[in-house]
């Protein structure tokens, strides 16, 4: 009753094939993308923004990418903390060393190295699948966590191995506060994102899924195997390239290898599979879940302890975090395989037909 | 079918519940100093960082029940665990500083330090770096916000390097030393001094790079069984202190050459290895117990207020933890006596009171400390305040002191502090502070 499309014609091909057909999702997302802009910044302190909204932002982007070599292509891969990382310190050597070059320069540039070297990491792909593909991701990992550590260079002959950077600037507006920073992830994740839900629905999103459902049948339809999945490993590693960036010069401001760590890597893994394989929206719950939700157990904890009385101790509050987060996973894993997105819409569809749900 | 509902709509009250639970947490609150910490008593650093906690904890504990809080300013406090992961930290960080205008940050990681070093500038939190952290940040021109009291990374080095000349009759031409370290900033952070050191005495430095978190050394030690070195040190931290003893057990390589920084030879390091590590040595940056432990025991634990388990009280890390709470106290009463005893500091007067500690042997013995450390006293530009350790060696069963105090030479260190400092501020295009500001 309340989501529903009666009642809306489409008059032209390009009203058919707008990118959300329904009306209520277009003034949904819009309305979602105005509040984000305008809304939150009113709304969220400072704690909120820095320690919470900005990594969430930053992340979503990176399971975005992931996204869409996992799940609309179906290459499974491990690498994604070390195409972060590439993207990184890529942009970091071409911050330092490059004088006034601008930030979103420098970002793109570490998306571009991402994409050379997650296209090198990809390369795998074309003969093995699955499981097997996932252990030879894990090389472009171990080989980017001993890059980064050893090679002085990367990290501009510091002593102690850390990068870090500071005044950033974009389009003569500083990205210092933490308002600033998150608007401006904002923007770059809503334009990615924009980007990303147009190629899934191309022609090119569609040879990545038909590579992903059977490789043997796309190619006997004409889809050439190496392009599909090598494009899908440039598109993917060039996000989280992007996203990885971000994290080291917005988040973290001064970091080392092991911020992208092989942790980081199961962890977008993980953000795919549970926020939902082969779905835009899936990578913002999945992202939204791994990031928000142990931190919101660490805050919440205490306070339901004090109401009955009992003192949590900081050692059982971070076992009980990680205890109450597995045991989530597992359920929501066995509720809904498919993931966060496809709860979303069975909640969609729900609505569509009540009250008379038959 | 219901349960489902149930749980969603659990969960989605439980989110809202704690957005606005986060954001009526932050107040100041009237009276009431409050010292934010960040140990780590989850992860694979944990054994050690517990003993550190607790210490830090206790003494917080003390003030509160012995003093009745820094000239009657209650002290309170709240633990956030970070599990020694940077990120975890930096929000550990960001959620802590809310709760109070500006307090002391210790998160005893030299990763997070870094990631800290960037924001505690713009939030005026001081950052206090006791033995660990960025060693050019003693710079207090540049650094102004940091303080590595009691000794830097280059100040260790510096020490076990002058013990190793000493017991080689000054000369350690051609003598081979290896660095078996942590990969990470950490365990990189002496090897800028261990070169400068290596051109001066004619010694041959190897580098020996162990990957976090350190179980795995096998190849390692491959290295060392080859190259056969004069000395070992050790820079490690946690489990891979007791591992490194263990592969060293396995190549045969003597204990007795080994040395340790001081985060690499405390108990837990060597407990596990018992009888094998005899022989071990480390640097030690704090004394026996004395007047203050006794006073733990009486005032905190004998109330069942401890921290930890009681045996505990007194061991090397605890004493650490201890010493570093004591240095953050004295940072707030320094700044009582300039800007107001009673009163509440904020983060910009309490700096002030880090930069002007002058904690004397007079001074200590009121506080009962006289025996655990030695006198301290910082000003603008030195931001270290003293740079003394001693050697310890382990004996199978306890630790004993193998060498009385030793002062790191501050002739190599400073040029070296200088040159760093200097490329630090180029590089983050800041300018040295002006003494006007050191007033300030």
């Amino acid at each position: 009753m309340f989501y529903r499309e009666n009642g809306q014609f489409k008059t032209s091909y390009k009203a058919d094939q707008q990118i959300f057909p329904i009306a209520q999702d277009r003034w949904g997302v819009l309305l979602i993308v105005a509040f984000a802009f305008f809304a939150v910044p009113l709304l969220a302190d400072e704690y909120m923004m820095r320690a919470i909204l900005i990594p969430f932002l930053i992340l979503s982007l990176a399971a975005l990418g992931v996204n869409i070599l996992v799940g609309y292509c179906g290459q499974i891969s491990l690498g994604s903390g070390a195409f972060m990382a590439v993207g990184a310190y890529a942009a970091f050597n071409c911050w330092v060393r490059l004088e006034g070059i601008p930030l979103i320069a420098a970002l793109l540039v570490g998306g571009f190295f991402a994409t050379l070297v997650g296209i090198f990491f990809g390369i795998p792909s074309l003969r093995v699948k699955g499981l097997y593909l996932s252990v030879a991701t894990l090389a472009a990992q171990f080989f980017c966590d001993w890059a980064f550590l050893r090679i002085k260079w990367f990290t501009n002959d510091s002593a102690s191995g850390t990068a870090s950077v500071a005044n950033l600037t974009a389009f003569g507006f500083d990205v210092v506060t933490p308002l600033q920073k998150y608007i401006f992830c904002l923007s770059v994740l809503v334009v990615f994102g924009v980007l990303a839900k147009n190629l899934v629905r191309g022609a090119i999103g569609r040879e990545w899924m038909a590579i992903r459902d059977m490789d043997v049948a796309a190619a006997v339809i004409g889809i050439r195997p190496m392009y599909a999945k090598l494009s899908a490993f440039a598109v993917s590693s060039f996000i989280v390239g992007v996203a990885g960036a971000l994290w080291a010069f917005i988040y973290l401001g001064s970091w080392e290898p092991a911020a992208f760590s092989v942790d980081r890597s199961f962890q977008l893994l993980f953000m795919v599979i549970l926020g939902g394989m082969g779905s835009i929206m899936g990578s913002f719950f999945g992202a939204a879940f791994i990031v928000i939700l142990p931190i919101a157990i660490n805050i919440v904890l205490p306070v339901i302890g004090s109401w009955v009385g009992v003192e949590v101790s900081t050692a059982a509050l971070t076992h009980a975090e990680q205890i109450i987060f597995g045991a989530l996973i597992v359920w929501f894993l066995i509720v809904e395989p498919h993931g966060l997105a496809k709860l979303w819409s069975v909640g969609k569809q729900k609505m569509r037909v009540w009250p008379f749900p038959h | 079918m219901k349960l489902r509902q149930l749980v969603l709509a659990a969960s989605v009250v439980a989110a809202a519940a704690s957005s606005a639970l986060v954001s009526t947490a932050a107040y100041a609150q009237a009276k009431e100093q409050f010292f934010p910490v960040l140990p780590y008593r989850t992860g694979a650093y944990a054994p050690n960082g517990v003993p550190w906690a607790n210490g830090y904890a206790d003494y917080l504990k003390l003030i509160n029940a012995r003093d009745g809080g820094i000239n009657g300013v209650k002290i309170t406090f709240e633990e956030c665990d970070t599990a020694y992961a940077t990120d975890r930290g930096v929000e550990c960080y960001e959620r802590l500083k809310g709760k109070a205008q500006g307090g002391i940050f210790q998160p005893l990681s030299t990763g997070i330090t870094f990631a800290l070093t960037e924001k505690a500038p713009t939030d005026k939190n001081p950052l206090i770096t006791g033995g660990y952290g960025r060693s050019e940040s003693s710079d207090g021109g540049v650094f102004k916000w940091n303080f590595p009291l009691m000794g830097t990374y280059w100040s260790g080095a510096d020490i076990i390097m002058q013990h190793l000349t000493k017991k080689e009759n000054g000369n350690l031409k051609g003598k081979k030393i290896a660095l078996v370290y942590h990969d990470s900033p950490y365990g990189k952070e002496p090897i800028p001094l261990l070169q400068e050191r290596a051109k001066m005495q004619g010694y041959d430095l190897q580098l020996l790079p162990v990957t976090a978190p350190g179980v795995e050394q096998k190849a390692t030690w491959l290295q060392v069984r080859q190259s056969r070195p004069d000395y070992v040190l050790l820079w490690g931290w946690g489990v891979m202190n007791s591992a490194a003893l263990k592969e060293a057990v396995a190549t045969g390589y003597p204990r007795e050459k080994m040395y340790g920084v001081w985060w690499s030879a405390a108990e837990p390091d060597v407990k596990d290895v018992g009888e094998a590590a005899k022989g071990y040595s480390g640097l030690v940056a704090t004394g026996p117990g004395g007047k203050v432990l006794e006073d733990i025991k009486k005032h905190v634990h004998d109330k069942k207020q401890g921290t930890g388990p009681a045996d505990e009280v007194g061991t090397t890390l605890y004493n650490r933890g201890m010493v570093s709470a004591a240095l953050a106290v004295e940072g707030v009463r320094a700044a009582q006596d300039r800007f107001g005893k009673g009163k509440v500091m904020n983060g910009d007067q309490i700096r002030w009171g880090l930069e002007n500690l002058n904690m004397d042997d007079k001074a200590l013995k009121k506080l009962g400390l006289d025996t655990v450390m030695k006198p301290l006293s910082t000003s603008c530009l030195d931001h270290e305040g003293s740079r003394t350790a001693r050697v310890h060696t382990w004996d199978g069963k306890k630790w004993n002191y193998a060498s009385d105090w030793i002062e790191a030479d501050t002739t190599i260190i400073k040029p070296l502090v200088k040159q760093f400092a200097d490329k630090y501020a180029a590089e983050k295009k800041l300018t040295r502070r002006t003494p006007a500001d050191c007033q300030s």
